[in-house]
Parts: C-alpha cells; sequence; structure tokens
C-alpha cells in the first residue's frame, strides 16, 4: 500500500534529533546549500549528507538547482497531511488546552 | 537581488492530464481551494485572477507559460491588502511530472525582495490547498472544509 509506506518514511524521517535540527534551520531560513547547512551543525558532511537524503526521500525537503548550486527548501506539505491525519481529528481545543497547562507546570519546576 | 521562495511538493496518485485539469477548472478549484477559484484562458499572455467565494479579486496578473500538462507560469500581484500588494509582481510556477503510478506536483512561488510578506502569507495557504487537492483526487473528498478550523472552532 503506497499510502502507508510514504507515512512510514515520513515519520522514520522525523525519529532523529539532528533531522529535525535541519528541518528547524529551513524553518528559520529556506533555500540553503549543504555548506550552510553544515556550519550549524556538528557533524561530517557526508552525514549531513545522508541526513538530507532522507529528508528529501520522505518529502519533507525539496532541492532546486540554481546554477552550480542545489538549494534546500522545507515542504510543508506532508506535515499539513500528518497534521489532518493524526492531529485535528482528535479534538485539538483539548490537546490545547492541556498543552498550556504542561508548559506552565513545566516553567514554574524549571 | 535578494528573494524569496518557497517549494511545495506533493506526490498526488493520478494523471498528469487529470492533475491539469484539476488546477485550471474553475468549478473543481473551488471544491479544494476553500471557495476560491482562479479565473484565466490558460494560455502564454492571458490575463489571470483568483478570486475569493463571494467575488473579491485576491490576486491577479498574467500567464507567462502554459505547457499543459507540464508546466504553468503565473505572473502574480496580490489585489485585496495594500501591504502585500505594495510588493509588486511574484512569480509562481506548477511542474507535473509523472513517477510511476503518482505524478510529482511543484509549485514554487519567488519574489524579489527578502523578507516578504506575500510569501509569508502565501506559504500557509498552500499546503492546505494542496493537501485538499491530492485529497480529492486521490480520494474524491477533501480534507479540510474550512482553512482555519482551529480558530473558528474556539
Amino acid at each position: 500500500m503506497p499510502e502507508r509506506r510514504d507515512t512510514d518514511l515520513l515519520f522514520k524521517a522525523l525519529a532523529d534529533p539532528s533531522r529535525r535540527k535541519l528541518l528547524d534551520l529551513l524553518h528559520a531560513h529556506d533555500g540553503r546549500t549543504l555548506s550552510e547547512l553544515c556550519e550549524h551543525l556538528d557533524m561530517t558532511r557526508q552525514a549531513v549528507t545522508q541526513h538530507l537524503d532522507v529528508l528529501v526521500t520522505a518529502n519533507l525537503v525539496a532541492t532546486v538547482r540554481r546554477g552550480r548550486e542545489k538549494l534546500h527548501f522545507l515542504n510543508p506539505v506532508p506535515l499539513q497531511e500528518i497534521y489532518e491525519r493524526w492531529i485535528a481529528k482528535f479534538e485539538t481545543r483539548r490537546l490545547k488546552a492541556l498543552d498550556n497547562l504542561k508548559r506552565r507546570l513545566e516553567k514554574t519546576n524549571g | 537581488m535578494a528573494r524569496s521562495t518557497f517549494v511545495y511538493v506533493t506526490y498526488i496518485r493520478t494523471t498528469p492530464e487529470q492533475l491539469w485539469s484539476a488546477l485550471t477548472d474553475k468549478e473543481f478549484m473551488k471544491q479544494y481551494w476553500f471557495g476560491s477559484h482562479c479565473e484565466s484562458e490558460w494560455t502564454a499572455g492571458s490575463p489571470w485572477k483568483l478570486v475569493s467565494g463571494d467575488g473579491v479579486a485576491l490576486d491577479a496578473g498574467e500567464i507567462v507559460e502554459a505547457d499543459p500538462p507540464r508546466r504553468l507560469v503565473i505572473r502574480w500581484r496580490h489585489q485585496s491588502k495594500p501591504e502585500l500588494a505594495v510588493e509588486g509582481d511574484s512569480r509562481c510556477t506548477m511542474e507535473l511530472e509523472p513517477t510511476g503510478t503518482a505524478v510529482k506536483l511543484s509549485i514554487t512561488h519567488t519574489i524579489e525582495r527578502e523578507p516578504s510578506k506575500l510569501i509569508a502569507a502565501v506559504s500557509g495557504g498552500w499546503p492546505k490547498v494542496i493537501s485538499n487537492l491530492k485529497s480529492l483526487l486521490e480520494t474524491g473528498s477533501i480534507a479540510l472544509r474550512d482553512p482555519y478550523p482551529v480558530e473558528k472552532a474556539g
């Protein structure tokens, strides 16, 4: 079933702190080259390339060639699909109230 | 020159021809674009506009390139909000590429300024529109009826 495979790839791609950091970096500033991304990560260029490949396969990152450069863009479309499939239908309002409570309590404790 | 761009990509299990007609058919578009639709002849040089459900022209411009069912380029300028309209022309490129059983739809929206309020504004809307389009073409029904369901529920 292709749909299930897409979802598996997506959650596997998200299940890694370095890949989530790459998504955050692109969210802060989209359209970066591999070298620009490497500056923010404490790992080899090859490791960053491998993480980016996983994100591209999951369609969370799209690449565009501009001259000799390859630019990486955050593609939020699969995240929107996760939102609709896994969050919106589970009573967002009550979850938000719980999330606010958690944040408030953790702030006072910290 | 500074430039703001976003690139959104989705894979839709359909044919390029069907996807092209979904992107250009006025009545079909209303189903996934939250009641809005585009008006155009969809040939190079013809005027283009995006009209809301209550008849307000939100954006307008012209078709720069039309190569059905492969590539569509629109010169796109916002009309209704002054702070977005003042940014001038942007360019929206839609590319349709068959990949096995699906079609890869890439939407690139660019404006020659950084930062851009227009790009920030449209980038919030596109994922919802594209996700609805995918869902409508693949399953026959849309995922979201309302673009901002959480806010309105509150």
